[in-house]
């Protein structure tokens, strides 16, 4: 399939993914309520659904889904390998230690959404030092993003381990990563058009550094400010979702070689197309997960994987 | 003109290259020789500069290295260095055509990038699989296509590492051929590492040979290219066949 053929295809998706996520909840809404209540014609039910709940819902499982296919695709290309995902660098470790935590002292939400920033600011900073300090390399960055995150699982289960059984869900939910909080997209889709803008900018300096440092040194590219850079950008994008929506997996991980497998390559088309396909397939997986056993809500993590798994085999093994 | 004017370069433990002085003009063809771990690696990264020398300078028509813009610099001097594996999902043409990167202004690919991208691999013998996947091609196909992208690059002057890496007999002889014409025809400047002695002697106007312990000899192939000192640098006995198109040196 041609690039501006899938551009085209995720740009007509993107859209009726958002309305499908607007339109489907427990309560059913018809297309027409819908669309009166978006052109805020008339004061309801449907209105009040549709703007205090379900809008700011979808925007954020958009923004969320794109930040992380967004961030997958920039530390695949950082560290110059495919199993690389926003979490490998221990961002979601950092900050499911620190949110946990504050969890665990019963503070309300908000503090629990800033200590889960302060964590992922943390692991940031931490891994930056360790693994980019003097006569740092990629490997050592990698390795360390490795080693800190195994030391963060380990924080995370001794304090699920500590935690009273009733606080014990609440938790996991938050590491499974779950939108039942998400009411307020402003942030996440304020990072994911200023990271978009950012790596699209870079993008001709992003396929060159996949030959390898040395080439792309000779070619005129500044790695290591490259480097820098991208290690910051997908690092703000994953701190953007952890402390909106916790750590929903596998979207960073598989919605780049998703994109790859269509037959794009090349970060021009690649990172804008695997935001658009990160975002609507979160928003429809968030909608699935409200609506499959409503009004109980699963938490989305577990739909991305469940989704994504088979999607993925099924397009590997046809490529090959 | 690249010149190098009292070159020191060492890595923990060893010392490859003591007050080197070289120069190499356009239109020359140089070969660097010398035993595995002599540095003939990072000499090049620091005459192409890769790779700051411990003391010593490396200029470029007068000006240091350093002193070049990155791109500006890329213009100038080329390099392929030795297979540091990629992470590319594209297309041949697409793979050659980042390496006109250093003549790009702002973003887009313009006509003349495609067709610099093009007539490399023409020039390559790769034209008709320019539209395969990178990493669809064999080892000896994706060499002919990273050469490619060095040609695309255009530079003044070319600095290479192992060449001839995975290509067999037959485009080992066109590679060279291809890489001299750029030097005696185009006034271009070559300098490549290179293990086989009789390409050496037969494609090579000029050899430095690298010996361990940071001594080096710079020359004229045809006074440099002898038993006695190829003996000495590789360190084994060898013997000398002569045929009309060059000698050929064998271990005895």
């Amino acid at each position: 399939m041609s690039r501006p053929f899938l551009l085209a295809l995720f740009l007509i998706l993107t859209p009726l993914s958002l309305l499908a996520g607007v339109a489907f909840g427990s309560v059913d809404l018809s297309l027409g309520e819908v669309m009166c209540a978006l052109a805020g014609k008339e004061a309801g039910l449907a209105t009040d659904i549709v703007w205090q709940l379900r809008l700011p819902r979808v925007v954020s499982a958009f923004a969320c889904g794109g930040l992380l296919a967004l961030a997958g695709a920039l530390l695949q290309a950082l560290l110059r390998n495919p199993l690389a995902d926003p979490y490998v660098l221990g961002i979601s470790g950092g900050s499911a230690v620190a949110a946990l935590a504050a969890m665990l002292f019963g503070l309300a939400a908000a503090a629990v959404n800033l200590a889960a920033l302060g964590g992922a600011l943390a692991a940031v900073g931490l891994v930056f030092a360790l693994g980019f300090g003097r006569g740092g390399n990629m490997v050592r960055l990698l390795l360390t993003g490795v080693v800190l995150s195994a030391g963060f699982s380990a924080l995370i289960s001794l304090l699920l381990t500590l935690a009273p059984g009733a606080q014990v869900r609440g938790m996991l939910f938050w590491l499974m990563g779950d939108l039942s909080q998400a009411q307020a997209p402003g942030l996440a889709l304020g990072v994911l058009v200023a990271a978009l803008a950012l790596a699209w900018w870079q993008a001709n300096s992003l396929d060159i550094l996949g030959l390898g440092e040395l080439k792309a040194r000779s070619l005129g590219v500044a790695v290591r400010p490259l480097q820098l850079g991208i290690y910051f950008t997908a690092s703000a994008a994953t701190a953007a979702v952890v402390v909106e929506a916790g750590a929903i997996g596998f979207v960073g991980l598989i919605v780049p070689h998703f994109v790859r497998l269509l037959g794009v390559s090349g970060h021009r088309w690649l990172l804008p197309l695997a935001v658009l396909a990160g975002g609507s397939f979160l928003t429809l997986a968030d909608t699935l997960a409200r609506t499959a056993i409503a009004p109980q809500q699963l938490p989305v993590g577990v739909l991305t994987a469940l989704l994504g798994v088979p999607l993925l085999l099924f397009l590997l093994t046809r490529r090959t | 003109m690249l010149r190098a004017a009292g070159l020191n370069l060492s890595v923990p433990g060893k010392v490859l290259c003591r007050d080197l002085n070289i120069v190499i003009k356009p239109g020359e063809c140089w070969g660097i020789l010398g035993r595995n771990g002599s540095g003939k690696t990072t000499l090049l990264h620091a005459l192409s500069g890769l790779r700051a020398p411990d003391a010593g300078l490396v200029s470029w028509d007068g000006k240091p290295l350093p002193d070049y813009p990155r791109r500006e610099l890329a213009r100038q001097i080329g390099v392929l260095p030795q297979d540091e594996g990629h992470e590319f999902w594209g297309t041949a043409l697409e793979y050659v055509l980042l390496g006109r990167y250093p003549h790009s202004r702002g973003f887009g690919i313009t006509d003349g990038d495609e067709e610099a991208a093009l007539a490399a691999l023409q020039q390559m013998g790769m034209a008709d699989m320019s539209h395969r996947t990178l990493i669809t091609l064999s080892g000896g196909e994706r060499q002919r296509v990273r050469i490619a992208m060095l040609l695309a690059q255009a530079p003044q002057h070319y600095c290479l590492d192992e060449p001839l890496q995975h290509l067999d007999l037959g485009h080992q002889a066109e590679a060279l051929r291809l890489l001299q014409r750029l030097a005696v025809q185009e006034g271009k400047a070559v300098l490549m590492v290179l293990h086989e002695t009789l390409w050496a002697g037969r494609y090579c106007d000029h050899i430095l040979m690298l010996y361990d312990g940071g001594r080096a000899l710079a020359g004229s192939a045809a006074e440099l290219m002898t038993l006695k000192n190829l003996e000495e640098l590789y360190q084994c006995g060898l013997r000398e066949i002569e045929t009309e198109v060059g000698s050929y040196f064998l271990p005895a």
